[in-house]
């Protein structure tokens, strides 16, 4: 039986990293009795597969995994025994029994959306109408935007108009924040950070990454012309 | 927990969290981790394992007294581990307090610091917590406003070296007085009495020490003429202080569960403490006595618990010589039943190879992959009969052929070199019984065999430690040690199967160091102070240990290193440690280094008693 279990990354947490979230779930199904499956072998491991690596520093409001179990409680049970063994800064928010058929998270996600704000002691290196401006030159007039995206072993030349699919600039609490929903998944995965840095430098600006909160909203599935949360999409 | 909501505010801010290494380290939050309400405790303690985080999350000792502690109402203990030299200088630079992981609050603000000191190269990592704590390093220059700094484990049984540090140290196993101490505390806090009242009244309860009130006195020669307690009322000995009752003793049913992967990332079950051998170069051997073993429907029950309460996928057994637990086999048996089916893996160290060992091993682990273990450690059995370790050729032939029978190709050897009495043919015998035991493997017809065997010989140097019988020992120059690995590796080299054996050695100047820590007496203080203030920490680091740093701060102090390393002592002469009472008596140590001057082996404590002192306790092995 397939389960997609969604839940939410903030506080402190946003330190541990993708690899260490995976062990901390791994231990967290055998706190809560979850019945996951495991592989067969001398060391077999669950058989569970996240959706899409969150970054150490972002926070998340949507991260999703799947898992293989035996048997299952009831999803608002099982979501309450995940979340009394919880750690501060993670949530368990849905617990959903998949179709047998259903493709695994993995393999549609498709997008996800960010907002990005300045850390509270630091002041925004532009006004909100001078991001807006900056942004209708350096993304929304241009047919193509090409940058470079380093990767461990290569480069290559990236199109942001076809892997950024909303972006705007606005003000929320009277603070300046950015929205972006991006490609997101194995092939053409698109980081919140390198779309602002390309920003900034289009508009002459010096980029720090240590100024900026980074908060992931949901991850989504292309559901044919429109995007679902992976929590409601089976594929 | 999810029920606490009010999110705890950090120490570091992200700009530095997201810029050190492994910022886990210093965020605390781990599961089974304990939060209370500093408004409801009377005693705040910060327990600290003075080395990175991945080393002292591994240590058991420290979640033993943290369950301990906490589970008292008016005590919130609290951790703290070295930060890494990369945070160090944020630390420093930025005027940063230390601050521990629970609370995220300045160190110095709690009522103890309290430092367990497991390795002697940890020392000028226990002057970097202090300094970056901002707690007067000495002593004597703190005040009422300062924590109760106390120091414990195996390096308190010679306290000296680090005597002007500490306020007091607690000698022997936390379980038993730390009650007492904490009561003391409360008692003298409501009446108004001062830190020098409460460390005269606390030198009175067994086991703990407290430096300031004791005075040393050197003869000419720089050996001890006496050492004394400055007040009448203050004991002359201090009698280390052991769990009668080890079932019974409190184990943590929660331990921590870090974020990050550390050493021993696993549940840990202590099945015994002691160990019968009475191997005479090891210091675990002789001051965790009387072996005591803890009862299996206990140890069953606790597996239990703390897999559930930690998730962990695997369990260690934990002791020093796991194949003297008189129900290992239903224990491992129950282990196996109880928790493989569920994806949890089972980790046996030390255990003798024989069959039922090799039966177990098979049904946990890999075969083609692991190893198997011998430390048989000295080559010739001359020299085993020295350190009175039991274990023969004969016996680690036999061992390791029923384990190449059963598929294993590997096999690792651990020695040392150094040891008293020993001769460049007890060097040279190493790899001969390393090539003894290729040949047996490729006794094996080719087509039964798994391609060709890999032994791996591992070698250190011999650090004679107090409370052993090998404490009078005298030590080498780094050259001489380096000069005896390269008898071993020149032997290696002439040996038939010599492409099926790998020689490593540890290194020498580091022993060097380690052995006048271990054996040191109070001067030796100011040196390690030099060290710290000239740059030095992590020294237990390969990377950062620096022999110059040391022997620079030696000439510094006008003290003389080899007073401590190059001298075989008498018989007669004061050690800076006699005045502690590990019950083992210094009458039975001198007859144990008699013994292995002459080469002759002592049965164990099973077999016969010694009657080495520790009777007195009244428990474990002594009493069966």
């Amino acid at each position: 039986m397939k389960i997609r279990i969604k839940f939410r990354k903030y506080g402190m947490m946003k330190f541990i990293g993708h690899l260490d979230i995976m062990r901390y779930f791994q231990k967290a199904m055998r706190r809560a009795d979850i019945a996951i499956c495991y592989s067969a072998g001398f060391s077999p491991h669950q058989i569970m597969s996240f959706a899409a690596p969150l970054g150490v520093g972002i926070t998340s409001d949507g991260e999703y995994f799947d898992i293989e179990v035996q048997q299952t409680l009831p999803p608002a049970e099982a979501m309450r025994a995940l979340n009394d063994t919880m750690a501060d800064g993670i949530e368990v928010t849905d617990y959903v029994i998949l179709p047998d058929n259903a493709s695994n998270a993995m393999s549609i996600v498709a997008a996800a959306d960010y907002d990005i704000s300045f850390l509270e002691d630091r002041k925004p290196p532009a006004s909100l109408e001078q991001f807006q401006q900056g942004l209708d030159l350096f993304f929304h007039r241009p047919k193509e935007v090409l940058i470079t995206k380093q990767t461990k072993k290569s480069e290559r030349t990236i199109d942001l108009k076809k892997l950024v699919y909303e972006i705007r600039a606005e003000e929320i609490n009277g603070n300046i924040s950015f929205y972006m929903m991006l490609s997101t998944g194995s092939s053409d995965n698109l980081k919140p950070e390198l779309v602002l840095q390309s920003l900034f430098s289009s508009m002459e600006l010096v980029f720090d990454e240590d100024d900026l909160k980074i908060h992931r909203r949901d991850v989504y599935a292309d559901g044919g012309g429109r995007w679902i949360p992976l929590g409601e999409f089976y594929g | 927990m999810q029920s606490q909501t009010r999110e705890r505010k950090l120490a570091l801010s992200e700009r530095i969290l997201l810029h050190v290494d492994k910022p886990a380290r210093y965020i605390g939050n781990e599961i089974n981790s304990v939060i209370k309400d500093p408004a409801k405790v009377a005693i705040r303690f910060v327990m600290c394992f003075p080395d990175v985080y991945e080393i002292g999350m591994s240590h058991l000792g420290i979640q033993i007294l943290y369950d301990m502690f906490n589970k008292r109402e008016d005590v919130w203990c609290e951790r703290v581990y070295s930060p890494w030299p990369d945070l160090h200088q944020i630390l420093k630079e930025q005027q940063i307090p230390l601050f521990s992981l629970e609370s995220q609050e300045p160190v110095k603000n709690a009522d103890f610091l309290g430092i367990t000191l497991q390795y002697e190269m940890c020392y000028t990592n226990v002057l970097q917590i202090l300094d970056l704590s901002r707690i007067p390093l000495l002593a004597k220059d703190r005040n009422e406003n300062h924590p109760l700094v106390i120091g414990g484990g195996p390096c308190a049984y010679n306290p000296e070296p680090l005597a002007d540090f500490f306020d007091l140290f607690y000698i022997g196993e936390g379980e038993t007085q730390y009650h007492a101490l904490f009561d003391l505390y409360q008692k003298i806090k409501i009446s108004g009495g001062s830190r020098e009242t409460f460390l005269h009244e606390a030198a009175k309860i067994p086991g703990i020490y407290v430096p300031s009130l004791y005075e040393t006195k050197y003869r000419t020669d720089g050996t001890i003429e006496s050492f004394s307690p400055l007040f009448a009322d203050i004991p002359v000995r201090i009698e280390k202080q052991a769990v009668t009752d080890l079932t019974d003793a409190v184990y943590p049913e929660k331990p921590l569960v870090p974020f990050i992967k550390v050493t021993q990332d696993r549940v840990v079950l202590e099945i015994q403490r002691g160990c019968i051998r009475g191997c005479r170069f090891c210091q675990a051997g002789m001051i965790y006595r009387p072996t005591r073993e803890k009862n299996v429907d206990r140890l069953k029950e606790l597996a239990k618990q703390m897999l559930k309460a930690t998730g962990q996928e695997e369990i260690s057994l934990s002791s020093l010589s796991s194949s003297d637990y008189s129900s290992l086999k239903e224990l491992v048996t129950f282990l196996i039943d109880e928790f493989q089916g569920k994806g949890v893996n089972i980790s046996l160290p030390s255990l003798r190879i024989d069959s039922f060992s090799l039966d177990v091993m098979e049904k946990v682990q890999d075969v083609r992959k692991s190893s198997i273990t011998f430390a048989p450690e000295a080559g010739s059995q001359r020299m085993r009969n020295v350190i009175n370790k039991g274990l023969t050729e004969e016996s680690i032939l036999e061992g390791a052929g029923l384990a190449f029978d059963s598929g294993w190709n590997k096999v690792k050897l651990y020695f040392m070199l150094g040891l008293p009495t020993e001769t460049t043919e007890d060097m040279q015998a190493i790899p001969r019984l390393a090539n003894e035991i290729a040949v047996r493997y490729y006794e094996i017809p080719k087509d039964k065999r798994n391609g060709k065997c890999q032994i791996t010989i591992s070698t250190s140097f011999f650090v004679p430690k107090p409370f052993t019988p090998f404490q009078w020992a005298k030590m080498y120059p780094p050259k001489e040690y380096i000069s005896r690995a390269k008898i071993v590796n020149d032997a290696v080299k002439e040996q038939l199967n010599r492409k099926s054996l790998k020689y490593n050695w540890h290194e020498a100047d580091v022993t060097v160091i380690e052995g006048i820590l271990a054996r040191g007496d109070r001067r030796v203080g100011a040196v390690i102070q030099k060290v710290y203030e000239t740059g030095g920490i992590f020294d237990a680091w390969t990377e950062y240990f620096s022999y110059d740093r040391w022997m620079e701060a030696f000439r510094h102090c006008g003290i003389d290193p080899d007073f401590y390393t190059m001298r075989q002592r008498d018989a007669e002469e004061i050690f800076p440690w006699d005045f502690i009472d590990a019950g083992v008596t210094k009458q039975f140590l001198r007859r144990e280094w008699d013994n292995a001057m002459n080469g002759s082996v002592t049965p164990n404590c099973r077999m016969q008693c010694q009657g080495c002192g520790i009777k007195k306790f009244g428990t474990g092995i002594c009493v069966i």
